[in-house]
């Protein structure tokens, strides 16, 4: 016998079922059973009042990628005695899990996330809201004029679901950015022109040309650093 | 060709009996008491000119007929790298130093033929000034124990019987026809082998849940990426002993039950791809790779694969993603890569250290093994020394030494009368210890504790000149051009350090700045998606933690106590001192300086580029750094 709990509010008794994969697990304090084999994301989404997970490069389309950290939650495996932090839009479901998503600990990791996000894309809407959730003022950093966070939900979704992969993340570290294959200021033959980048795209960074082409995100900060390096025909920044 | 398959077939071993025989009789043809040159061609000393030393010994001794009297080898680094190229004459030991072509016909006229030692070759010990005549009295190699490594300057590593006739593959023996997989992990897991890698993970542990993992394929791989600045121990093993890292590994594979092997090692590492290459096919002849192994049934191969060419290509979902073929980029490893590692297939990955740990402990046991180190840290750790030390160099020491002993008696201390004032352990996301902790053990758990750790094996030693903030700015420099830019909080983060540090060196910090980097690191280690993220701050914090003093200074004072960041710091002359004798007023790139001869000078600030040429040139110590 277990408690489900069902939006939060009402706690119902339900029998192991013969067959399904049920696993236990406590979330903020509340036992709940969701069925095996999926994400503490996706078990926490589908039971509204229960957790409280933000997420930014997850999209239930393609497959989840462990990017933007916000989703960090705390787990134990233990019972209890030992938590980490654990992305959870990829770490899976399992008996007797003790997920925490509101720790002290973990407001403070998401607000510092979030500060870095909006010193780097401080017009995004998506992640104002996030900022004015958490309590962030104005970022300690110097402010850059980006609208890509970097979440690879175009590229994924180009490649996932088109199965084109006309555009990429390309580069390292700060200079990463999406782009067209070797940095073509044109995107290939290979796009469609069906939008599902700009769909998907979370912060609006991409639009639809006129050519019906997406527009893609320039990488403002080291944008001119890349062409010089381009122009010298060498391998981009180690 | 009939000629050729006859060879190969007199070549192949098929039996433990075999090889022992095949060991015997290549003793047996050598004379341990013949005169052997023995040059180390290791990758540091060829930079400073092993190849042509050894070039000139073959003519030398060609022209003189000496073919029959001596032999001649090129072995791997053996550690003292600093005085390279260097030679040793077997069997005596007889030591050279810093010996170049033009040596060579005295070597071969008084040494080999005369049987006197050149005096001006030797090495005189900087601390005691003792002229040190034979190998093994060289303080620098008196107090490690060179379990691992010592077979490096003995072997010709592209030669499979200098390997052989070492006792080579006798633990492969024992491992495939004495014992079962699982009493080799038991044996592994009783030595308290754990990763040289860097994490320090229980080796025998990993081992087993790769065995116990399901799945029909599964890979055996050696990680030679070796990323970390200043760090050289992988490349100088595989480049000196590359059938001992190999050895390791077939016994992994049989343990683990694979069949396929890979070695992964970073494109810039030419000697060790070559004789890893060289390793792999004399092993393949040998039948001590490839099929029926010994004669035992079993299978197994390694494949070499060059790095992409980033340092977070060693950590490991990136490695194996770079092996796939993709881009080099860790993820979430909730599931272990022993389970579902390369193309989702159990896969059991190991530092080149710790595979080259491996024969030693089949051969010799895990009882000897475990009487080596401490408590939690067993076993030797090759260090590469570097830094401001007397000694630079590769020295293999038992876990638990002090750092004292190892930057003192080892590394022969701090050059030009200097004073320490901290060591970096770990490589760049290690941290910094002060002097107050020199009499630390040195093990996986200690360095830990101290906000360091392990890493693999870098250390570098800095002396009262150095600034601790420009220190932690560089390491952070360093990562952030690594960082793969996949996860926010290393990306941003990192990023965001840098930009503070930059500052606070240039005399632009702010108060509040500490704080905002102790936030930073907060975020990097609980958030970041991999180690390289998750440890990225020790630098900044251990710095803080130790030289806080030196941050307020920059902040509060705009000044650098060491005298490094230029913005900070200004050259005066000291009139009482200065001679007047112009040579700093011509050595001045931007004319800042004037003044009459025997007269004092003085500098011009608003030209002054802080360059410090005045400051190196004057003879009479008039210029100062403030
Ligand atoms: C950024 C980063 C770089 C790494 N580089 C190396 C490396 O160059 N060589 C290495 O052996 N391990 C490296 N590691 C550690 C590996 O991820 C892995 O733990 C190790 O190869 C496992 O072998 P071990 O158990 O023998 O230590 C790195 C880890 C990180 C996070
Ligand atoms: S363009 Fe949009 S979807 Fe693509 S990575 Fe940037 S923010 Fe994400
Ligand atoms: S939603 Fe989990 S890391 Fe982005």
């Amino acid at each position: 016998m277990a408690k489900v709990w069902i939006n939060g509010e009402t706690s119902v008794e339900v029998k192991h079922a013969e067959g399904v994969n049920a696993v236990h697990l406590t979330v903020d304090d509340k036992d709940i059973v969701v069925s095996g084999g999926q994400t503490i994301l996706q078990a926490v989404e589908r039971m509204p009042g229960i957790g409280n997970i933000p997420a930014l490069c997850y999209h239930p389309a393609v497959k989840p990628y462990g990017a933007c950290r916000i989703c960090t939650v705390e787990v134990s495996e233990d019972g209890g005695s030992k938590f980490k932090f654990v992305a959870a839009c990829l770490y899976p479901v399992k008996e007797g899990l003790i997920v925490k998503t509101q720790t002290e600990k973990i407001k403070k990791l998401r607000k510092g996330i979030i500060e870095l996000l909006l010193a780097r894309c401080p017009n995004v809407k998506r992640v104002q809201e996030l900022a004015k959730e958490y309590g962030v003022e104005k970022p300690r950093f110097v402010l850059g004029d980006q609208d890509c966070i970097l979440c690879g939900l175009c590229v994924r979704a180009c490649q996932e679901i088109i199965g084109k992969s006309a555009i990429s993340l390309v580069n390292r570290g700060i200079y990463k950015e999406v782009a067209a294959p070797f940095y073509a200021y044109e995107l290939s033959g290979d796009c469609i022109g069906c939008g599902d980048c700009a769909f998907v795209c979370p912060t609006g960074a991409i639009e639809m040309g006129p050519d019906g082409k997406p527009v893609l995100p320039k990488v403002k900060i080291p944008y001119a650093e890349i062409e010089a390096m381009m122009k010298k025909e060498t391998v981009p920044p180690s | 060709m009939v000629e050729q398959v006859r060879n190969l077939l007199e070549r192949r071993v098929e039996s433990p009996q075999e090889l022992e025989s095949r060991r015997q009789s290549i003793l047996a043809e050598r004379d341990s008491s013949q005169t052997c040159i023995s040059v180390c061609g290791g990758t540091a000393c060829r930079a400073s000119g092993a190849e042509a030393v050894v070039d000139a010994f073959i003519d030398t001794i060609e022209r003189r007929e000496l073919q029959v009297q001596v032999s001649l080898k090129e072995t791997g680094c053996h550690g003292f790298c600093e005085r390279g190229p260097l030679v040793v004459i077997e069997p005596k030991k007889v030591f050279y130093q810093r010996v170049q072509p033009e040596d060579v016909e005295e070597i071969i006229e008084e040494t080999i033929l005369g049987g006197r030692i050149v005096e001006r070759l030797l090495y005189v010990d900087p601390t005691t000034d003792k002229t040190i005549t034979y190998e093994p009295d060289v303080p620098f190699y008196q107090k490690q124990t060179r379990t691992i490594f010592g077979a490096n300057g003995q072997i010709d590593p592209t030669n499979i019987e200098d390997y052989i006739a070492a006792g080579g593959y006798s633990a492969l023996a024992k491992a495939l026809f004495q014992m079962s997989p699982d009493k080799i992990i038991e044996e592994v897991k009783k030595s308290g082998l754990r990763g040289r890698g860097g994490g320090g993970f229980a080796t025998g542990r990993k081992w087993q849940s790769c065995r116990e993992a399901k799945g029909d394929v599964k890979y055996v791989i050696c990680n030679a990426d070796e990323g970390d600045p200043g760090a050289y121990q992988d490349r100088s093993l595989l480049e000196g002993n590359p059938h001992s890292v190999l050895e390791g590994m077939i016994i992994g594979a049989y343990a683990i039950g694979s069949r396929r092997g890979y070695i992964y090692v970073r494109n810039e590492y030419p000697l060790a791809v070559e004789h890893a290459r060289i390793a792999i096919e004399q092993a393949m002849d040998y039948g001590l790779l490839g099929k029926n192994i010994l004669g035992s049934g079993f299978d197994f191969t390694v494949t070499i694969n060059k790095g992409g060419g980033a340092f977070v290509c060693g950590e490991s979902s990136a490695l194996m993603a770079s092996l796939e073929g993709k881009v080099g980029e860790p993820k979430a490893k909730y599931v272990h890569m022993s389970e579902k590692g390369l193309w989702d297939n159990p896969s059991l990955l190991n530092n080149v250290k710790t595979w080259a740990n491996v024969p030693l402990i089949i051969n010799k046991g895990a009882d000897w093994y475990a009487k080596i180190g401490t408590a939690g840290s067993k076993g030797t750790m090759i260090f590469s020394l570097v830094g401001n030390i007397v000694n630079t160099g590769l020295v293999e020491v038992p876990m638990g030494i002090t750092l004292r002993d190892m930057i003192f008696d080892i590394g022969g201390g701090i050059p030009d009368g200097k004073k320490f004032k901290a060591v970096q352990t770990g490589g760049p996301s290690g941290g910094c210890i002060p002097e107050k902790y020199l009499d630390t053990p040195v093990d996986f758990d200690e360095l830990t504790k101290l906000g360091s750790m392990m890493g693999s094996g870098g250390m570098i030693v800095m002396d009262e000149d150095t600034c601790m903030v420009d220190v932690a700015r560089y390491f952070i420099e360093f990562l952030k051009g690594e960082s793969c830019g996949k996860c926010t909080p290393c990306r941003e983060g990192i990023n965001r350090m840098s930009e503070i540090l930059s500052n606070i060196t240039q005399g632009k910090g702010k108060p509040e700045d500490l704080d905002t980097l102790q936030d930073l690191a907060g975020v990097l280690s609980a958030g970041a998606l991999c180690a390289l993220g998750q440890t990225a701050a020790n630098p900044v914090l251990s710095t803080i933690r130790y030289f806080k003093d030196e941050y307020l200074a920059h902040i509060n004072d705009k000044k650098c106590p060491a005298g490094v960041c230029r913005e900070l710091i200004q050259f005066s002359i000291d009139a009482d001192k200065c001679e007047g004798c112009l040579r700093c007023l011509r050595e001045c790139p931007t004319g800042a300086i004037s003044g009459q001869k025997r007269q004092a000078h003085t500098i011009n600030q608003d030209m002054c580029i802080k360059c410090g040429a005045c400051y190196d040139v004057c003879k009479f110590n008039a210029v100062l750094k403030r």
